[in-house]
């Protein structure tokens, strides 16, 4: 079977595109001062966004690519990418507003649908733009902010300016500062003071163009004791040149706040997903990050937990899927920078047909992090003999009083488990399917129903193929 | 009608070498058949090859139920055909739950009559019940951290929820107590009837003091040496297998 069989069967849901999707307005290719002003400008944003655009070109422009990691990242062609198509002149909160051809593309997504069933607010951006917000009533009056980032930032010029860029600056690493320059679009999220969101916010992130980049920028602020879990989906279309999705994601959990942060990422297979994501947790707060990796060409991304205050809760779960020519090298990292801080990290990857899966943590105890406890838990499963997985676990353990455990185990799928199951009236395929299924049960657990429906749909497509 | 389960001179390979040797064997609906015999004989060897097991090589023989050919289907097809092996030593699923497995597995076997989850629950629960088992188990891996015991009777209750024509419990009684043996061989006999074929392969005859057959076969050296009546049991818990083993060879 030829791959382009195997990519169009698996992502048969996914792999459309809008032939005669239209820009309003885009820049050319590659990446220039001139190309930042002009998206900055398009934007109207005051000076100081443009400063600090321009500021991040150079950094990324002086940063070397990260020297660790896949080898595949040397194939980003910084050059063939176009940085800012924006479908739309302005994002709305009605449905009817959203051209008819990206209403096309969320309504084959299940999105509207979504929202009506169990989402407290949706949002969705196609390519650079988010082309559409809306946040339940209720909500809204209690004084929660859910925006894109872009309108956060005309909107709410005050909040923005006092979060935006302080938990991953430009010079954190050279794709933070490329996103940087060149961010559009993502959440903008703040929840008052003890107001808790209890159904999930959503948004939808989709590539439609060839060679264009997605660079959407997400800011979370959560005030003390507040509590918001947001929930996010990316697909794109299937092309033969490859698009980039280079995302900064940025959490403030202030003290006794509650974030929960939930990806399924499942771009086709051309795309490198490089993101970087990070959060901060203040006394006694909590921040989980649930993320699920499942297409992509390329995803490097180790979403990030810094332990401020005492007593603050990290947890990543993870799980990572890696089919023919895919590598998932993701992972989490930890720092425990306060007395009685917590953390949990759990990795979960699955390796087939010659795919690679990485596990790359860091766990870091500061001293004085008294009493501080952690706990590393990395499985990989290999569906067969040509696949490949490794772990790279960093740990720097600089206070005495902690306590810290790893543990990580590499698995096959074993003939008598496959026997079992047929044996039961289960195909073979079905059956695999179910090893695997279970084997990520830690992380679907994790989800609403829906997505946890949707994530072993994908699965199964996955698996298909992989049978004989 | 009552289907038949006919088992016609055979012969098995493992890794080349010929365990069993040209066995047969019918078995009806309804009728209750131990398959006894020393460690080796090839009672387990037996099981795995009537459901499929890929690594018995099948050399010679035929298996039918109802005229159908056995031996040329995949295992899944033989449970959907209505055989079920119970197994000595049931592998462990992590994250597979017992009842959503068991929800799939039904609704593979009786494809043409499958059941709404809510339906499939009260029929899961009901057998739960009726074996004396806890429900919690339901919720639990496949398998996993299960003792010895817990083990078995899950096995008891897929073999009760899926409902098979033919089932052959390898070695149910190994490894349990007197207490567990007690339980599943109370579920064997709740599950026993005019609607299910039993073959229970064990190396004792202790499981025979709970569950009466109506036929005692001996295995020895990969042949049946010797069929009789629920007498023949006790006569081997007796006698051990030695009076068998010596005419087996020498013939």
């Amino acid at each position: 079977m030829s791959t382009n069989e195997i990519i169009d069967r698996d992502y048969s849901r996914y792999g459309f595109h809008d032939a005669d999707a239209k820009y309003v307005f885009q820049t050319q290719k590659g990446l220039s001062r001139d190309v930042v002003q002009a998206i900055s400008k398009f934007k109207k944003e005051p000076q100081w966004m443009t400063d600090f655009r321009l500021r991040s070109l150079d950094i990324f422009l002086k940063k070397p690519m990260p020297d660790w990691g896949s080898p595949m990242l040397g194939d980003v062609d910084f050059n063939d990418i176009f940085y800012y198509m924006a479908p739309t002149e302005r994002g709305s909160d009605k449905w009817e507003d959203v051209p008819a051809y990206i209403k096309d593309t969320f309504d084959k997504l299940g999105i509207p649908e979504a929202e009506k069933k169990f989402l407290g607010g949706v949002g969705a951006q196609y390519d650079s733009e988010v082309v559409y917000h809306k946040i339940r009533d209720d909500l809204q009056k209690k004084g929660v902010i859910f925006l894109g980032t872009d309108q956060g930032l005309q909107e709410h010029p005050e909040i923005f300016k006092e979060y935006f860029g302080t938990v991953i600056p430009p010079e954190d690493n050279k794709l933070a500062a490329l996103n940087s320059a060149v961010w559009s679009g993502g959440s903008f999220i703040y929840v008052p003071k003890g107001v808790e969101v209890d159904i999930p916010l959503q948004a939808y992130f989709r590539i439609n163009a060839k060679n264009a980049g997605q660079f959407e920028r997400t800011l979370i602020i959560a005030d003390e004791g507040s509590k918001v879990h947001y929930i996010e989906g990316c697909t794109a279309p299937i092309y033969s040149s490859d698009s980039l999705h280079s995302a900064v994601v940025e959490i403030i959990a202030k003290k006794g706040a509650y974030v929960r942060y939930t990806t399924i990422q499942n771009w086709s297979n051309n795309v490198y997903n490089l993101v970087t994501k990070r959060a901060y947790a203040y006394e006694g707060a909590t921040v989980e990050w649930v993320d699920g990796n499942i297409g992509s060409k390329l995803t490097m991304k180790y979403p990030s937990v810094y332990l401020l205050g005492k007593g603050a809760k990290g947890e990543v779960i993870s799980i990572a899927f890696a089919g023919k020519g895919q590598h998932q090298d993701a992972g989490a990292k930890i720092f425990h920078f306060a007395e009685d801080t917590t953390s949990r990290i759990t990795s979960k990857s699955v390796s087939k047909d010659g795919g690679r899966t990485t596990y790359r943590g860091q766990l870091h105890i500061e001293r004085g992090a008294l009493n501080s406890k952690s706990s590393v838990r990395c499985d990989a499963l290999l569906v067969d003999e040509k696949s490949r997985t490794d772990t790279y676990p960093y740990n720097t353990i600089n206070e005495e009083s902690a306590s810290t455990t790893h543990e990580a185990t590499v698995g096959k799928i074993s003939e008598e488990q496959l026997f079992y199951l047929m044996s039961r009236g289960l195909s073979e395929a079905d059956a695999l399917n179910m090893i695997v299924m279970g084997f990520l049960d830690v992380f679907s657990k994790e989800l609403p129903m829906e997505y946890a429906v949707e994530l072993n749909r994908l699965i199964q497509l996955e698996m298909t193929g992989s049978v004989g | 009608m009552s289907s038949e389960l006919s088992i016609k001179d055979l012969k098995v390979n493992i890794e080349g070498k010929q365990i069993l040797k040209g066995i047969n064997l019918d078995v009806k609906q309804g009728e209750i058949h131990a398959i006894m015999g020393p460690n080796g004989s090839g009672k387990s060897t037996l099981s795995y090859s009537l459901m499929g097991h890929p690594k018995y090589q099948i050399t010679g023989g035929e298996v039918k139920v109802d005229g159908t050919d056995v031996l040329s289907l995949t295992p899944d097809k033989r449970a959907k055909l209505g055989l079920f092996l119970g197994f000595q030593y049931p592998v462990e699923i992590p994250g597979v739950r017992l009842g959503n497995f068991l929800r799939i597995a039904y609704n593979a076997v009786h494809s043409d009559n499958q059941l709404s989850p809510t339906k499939f629950f009260r029929l899961l629960k009901e057998k739960v019940n009726a074996l004396g088992i806890d429900e919690n188990f339901i919720g639990r891996s496949l398998n996993e951290g299960f003792s010895g015991g817990e083990k078995k009777r899950a096995e008891v209750l897929q073999m009760a929820v899926l409902q098979p024509r033919f089932a052959i419990l390898d070695e149910t009684d190994s490894g349990l107590d007197i207490d567990s043996l007690k339980v599943v061989a109370n579920a064997i006999n709740t599950m026993a009837g005019p609607d299910v074929g039993l073959i229970l392969v064990t190396h004792y005859q202790r499981l025979l003091q709970y569950i009466t057959p109506q036929f005692v076969h001996v295995v020895v050296d990969g042949r049946i040496v010797k069929s009789g009546g629920k007498e023949l049991a006790k006569e081997l818990e007796e006698k051990g297998y030695d009076w068998l083993r010596e005419p087996a060879i020498t013939n």
